[in-house]
């Protein structure tokens, strides 16, 4: 009977920090998607490890130093994108070189054991009641932050100067983004990891496209096909012994074929 | 954005009243010393070649830029229609007509409402990546007029429309204008038509070369010199509007901001 227990208490735990992020990964994935940043959204995740480096070198929270480093880096980014390179180009810089400084920083921490794979990959049987309370009280920040703004968010995304036209501060929108991103990528550090938090932006938003009229469609459903993937791939890393957090992203993945597939197959059908 | 109550303002407050614009981009002068006063109820044309800065004089006097030089002052509570020159929709992005009709603020009474005036009702349940230019174009204004907008501005808003679509395009404006009262601001590459509409034109290239009635402004030696005699001129054109089909009306616009 203990041991049932136990082994709910974590599976559960597990489960719903999936939910969380899934949730809120799920509609500001959408805004990823559709203004392609992608790579954007890779660098500010690649940053965390740099600040798992800093927080740990200097004794703060983990998750404190994760949200900052996120935010810097988003920010610097956001700033000196298409200055010199190409966007791409610096963006490869940004988010290839938080991974190697990241990688070298935690290495140089001295009588330190740090669970790198961990941090890289996700760790969410490992998620306790504090991070539990952590990634939803994040995942709810994200949420409210785009249902508040959602209009003003897709005006901004669509077309600036119609933004400007309707009164909209298009420059205002896009830090609000970067900011829900910097959240989600602390938030989602423990469960995912550090390499694959844009799959849980991208992977539910593309799966979604296909099946939706509207953005607000796309938005639930990239939500609720995210869930799914969180839910199932949980369940099948446990009963094949997986890494959780790839198996959620595979099940992410064969949602988002699904979705194509089906359609595809409806497309064939005659209109109208 | 609920329709705020129109403020009461004394019939000779203008909309919109740009003094001694400059703008610059990296390290180019873009506009300079513009000047520009519009007042409800009239229709005013901005023309100019290719890189004169038309779509920039656009852009910040919606207040999507902000000049470098001189101010732009838009009465309280103006509400602004805009088509912009380019705008493309992204297939990532899912979007109906009536949606896209309700982004500003509107209904969808309003959007409804819209899409009858211009003369397409039966699109609303379109994906906007589904129409034609030219459907698109017309998309793009009703989105402008849903808001029954004080100011309407048209950046080529008849671009992608065929020779007797553009007519028919700036005799809805004249109509609209009519209609709700708006001053309406555009831009236009299809000389003769475009100025035939207007009750003023201004010549723009950098600078405002000339401006003043669509006669005055065609006869001027700056306008001509921008955009030469041709057959007749533009004048001629203007003028002769229904039996003419010059070359020079359609050109496609390809313009940089």
């Amino acid at each position: 009977m203990a041991r049932v227990m136990l082994f709910d208490s974590f599976l559960w735990r597990a489960a719903l920090a999936g939910l969380g992020v899934a949730l809120a990964a799920g509609p500001l994935g959408c805004f990823v998607v559709w203004r392609r940043m992608a790579y954007f959204g890779d660098a500010t995740a690649h940053a965390s490890l740099l600040g798992v480096a800093l927080a740990l070198a200097s004794e703060l929270p983990v998750m404190l130093g994760v949200t900052l480093t996120a935010l810097a880096m988003a920010f610097g980014v956001s700033v000196a994108s298409g200055r010199t390179y190409a966007a791409d180009t610096m963006l490869g810089v940004a988010s290839h070189g938080a991974l190697a400084v990241g990688l070298v920083g935690v290495s140089l921490l001295a009588g330190i054991r740090v669970d790198l794979a961990g941090y890289l990959f996700g760790d969410i049987l490992a998620v306790g009641r504090g991070d539990l309370g952590v990634i939803w009280l994040g995942a709810a920040a994200i949420a409210i932050l785009l249902v508040w703004r959602w209009n003003r968010l897709l005006v901004a995304t669509l077309n600036e100067d119609l933004a400007a036209a309707w009164g909209v501060n298009a420059g205002r929108e896009r830090a609000m983004l970067t900011l829900a991103l910097a959240l989600l990528v602390a938030v989602a550090l423990k469960v995912v990891g550090a390499l694959l938090i844009t799959a849980m932006l991208i992977v539910p938003a593309a799966a979604a496209r296909p099946l939706a009229r509207t953005p607000e469609a796309m938005a639930m459903l990239s939500a609720a096909l995210g869930a799914m993937a969180a839910v199932g791939g949980l369940a099948f890393s446990w009963r094949l012994d997986t890494p959780t957090g790839p198996s959620i992203v595979v099940t992410a993945i064969v949602a988002l074929v699904l979705s194509n597939a089906a359609a595809a197959f409806v497309d064939r059908r005659p209109v109208e | 954005m609920a329709e705020p109550a129109r403020a009461v303002v004394a019939e000779s407050a203008p909309l919109l009243e740009a003094r001694g614009i400059g703008f610059r981009r990296g390290g180019m002068r873009i506009l300079w010393d513009v000047d520009l006063v519009l007042h409800s109820g009239e229709i005013v044309t901005v023309v100019g070649p290719n890189g004169s800065g038309k779509t920039t004089l656009m852009r910040l006097l919606i207040g999507a830029l902000k000049p470098d030089e001189g101010e732009i002052r838009r009465r309280p509570d103006l509400r602004i229609g805009y088509v912009p020159q380019k705008m493309t929709v992204d297939y990532t992005m899912p979007l109906t007509v009536s949606r896209f009709l309700r982004l500003g603020g509107g209904t969808t009474a309003a959007g409804a409402r819209a899409l009858e005036r211009v003369g397409i009702p039966h699109l609303a349940d379109r994906q906007l990546r589904a129409l034609s230019g030219g459907q698109f174009q017309r998309v793009l204004l009703a989105q402008a007029l849903t808001l029954r907008p004080d100011l309407l501005v048209l950046d080529e808003a008849a671009q992608g429309l065929d020779q007797p679509g553009v007519a028919q395009f700036y005799r809805l404006v004249e109509e609209i204008r009519a209609e709700l009262g708006c001053g309406v601001l555009m831009v236009g590459h299809d000389l003769h038509v475009v100025m035939a509409a207007s009750d003023r034109v201004i010549c723009l290239n950098g600078h405002i070369c000339c401006a003043g009635s669509p006669t005055v402004v065609s006869a001027a030696p700056e306008y001509r010199a921008l955009f030469g005699y041709g057959t007749d001129g533009a004048l001629a054109l203007y003028r002769h509007e229904h039996d003419h089909a010059h070359a020079g009306a359609g050109h496609p616009a390809a313009e940089e901001a």
